[in-house]
């Protein structure tokens, strides 16, 4: 079900775009670690779009929900783009339980989530 | 409570036991015949519940006691059930001894609203049966207790209870385990 509870969270840049790509659990335990990569990169210059590359994470609990949604807001308030890419349906669910799925932009792959 | 829980489990309310927490009730409800999905959703549940209990129970200090029993109502297999599972229902129930507050504020938030935080409610009210939130009689005038129930869909009936051969294959897959069939694996309202 899961991978032992931990978080992992790698990062890359290709141009105006930053994609962050956990892997693992995001739940109260966790969720600092992305929140703080989502952070650094949404202060940095030059970056309009971040993506979240989603296909890594086989759970998500309310406390990752909440992070995501606080870096909507965030991008929303820098007038930049976040993309969530490739969810699992386990994630996606909860979006949905959260009725976020329909706020959040959410794509079906990383490719495309890189040119919304 | 009727009836001794088949698992009764203490924890310290320390965020780092939560993922062997939700191991155990994913795990456990696989063995009792539970679908992927819905083994998925308690242990989502149960996270959430625990995480309500750690941060509004006892304000995050991490050695306070919380107990979570699992009772498979409905009894689980034995040799005499020639290998399909009985169990009919699994219900969840968490205890704490943090103060108790007024059940009636107990409750989702709009969800129209956009903010973070505030949804572990309205989770646990969505993909559980039924949610039961209780004052304990039993603990000098302190502690919580809320019952979940999930109960086995009429598609989960039809399998044998999981052998150990299929414990082992599930145990290392992601999630990609069975989807369920039911209808009742949806979120419950998915729209106003």
């Amino acid at each position: 079900m899961s991978t032992n509870g931990k978080l992992d969270v790698q990062t890359a840049i290709a141009g105006d775009t930053a994609i962050l790509t956990p892997v693992g659990d995001i739940d109260i335990n966790t969720q600092p670690v992305l929140a703080a990569a989502i952070k650094q990169r949404q202060t940095e210059n030059g970056i309009i779009r971040l993506v979240i590359d989603l296909t890594g994470v086989s759970y998500m609990d309310s406390s990752g929900v909440a992070t995501l949604v606080q870096a909507l807001q965030t991008a929303r308030k820098r007038n930049t783009k976040l993309v969530l890419a490739a969810p699992q349906q386990r994630v996606l669910t909860i979006l949905q339980i959260a009725r976020l799925d329909s706020v959040f932009r959410i794509v079906g792959d990383l490719e495309s989530a890189k040119s919304v | 409570m009727d009836g001794q829980p088949n698992i009764r489990l203490q924890i310290q309310s320390n965020t780092l036991f939560l993922s062997g927490v939700r191991e155990l009730v994913y795990h456990v409800a696989s063995r009792v015949g539970f679908c992927d999905e819905h083994c998925g959703q308690m242990a989502l549940a149960v996270d959430e519940a625990i995480c309500n209990v750690i941060r509004h129970g006892y304000g995050r200090a991490p050695d306070r006691p919380i107990w979570i029993s699992l009772h498979c109502d409905g009894g689980i297999a034995t040799p005499d059930t020639h290998g399909t599972s009985p169990t009919t229902a699994l219900r969840i129930v968490i205890e704490d001894e943090a103060r108790q507050v007024d059940i009636a504020t107990i409750k989702s938030r709009d969800l129209d609203e956009i903010r973070p935080g505030g949804l572990g409610v309205h989770i646990i009210q969505q993909v559980m049966d039924d949610v039961k939130y209780e004052h304990r009689s039993d603990h000098n005038g302190l502690g919580m207790r809320l019952t979940m129930t999930k109960v086995r869909g009429p598609h989960e009936h039809s399998g044998p209870a999981e052998t150990d051969d299929q414990a082992e294959d599930a145990s290392g897959k992601a999630s990609a385990g069975s989807a369920c069939s039911d209808a009742a694996s949806q979120p419950k309202d998915q729209g106003r």
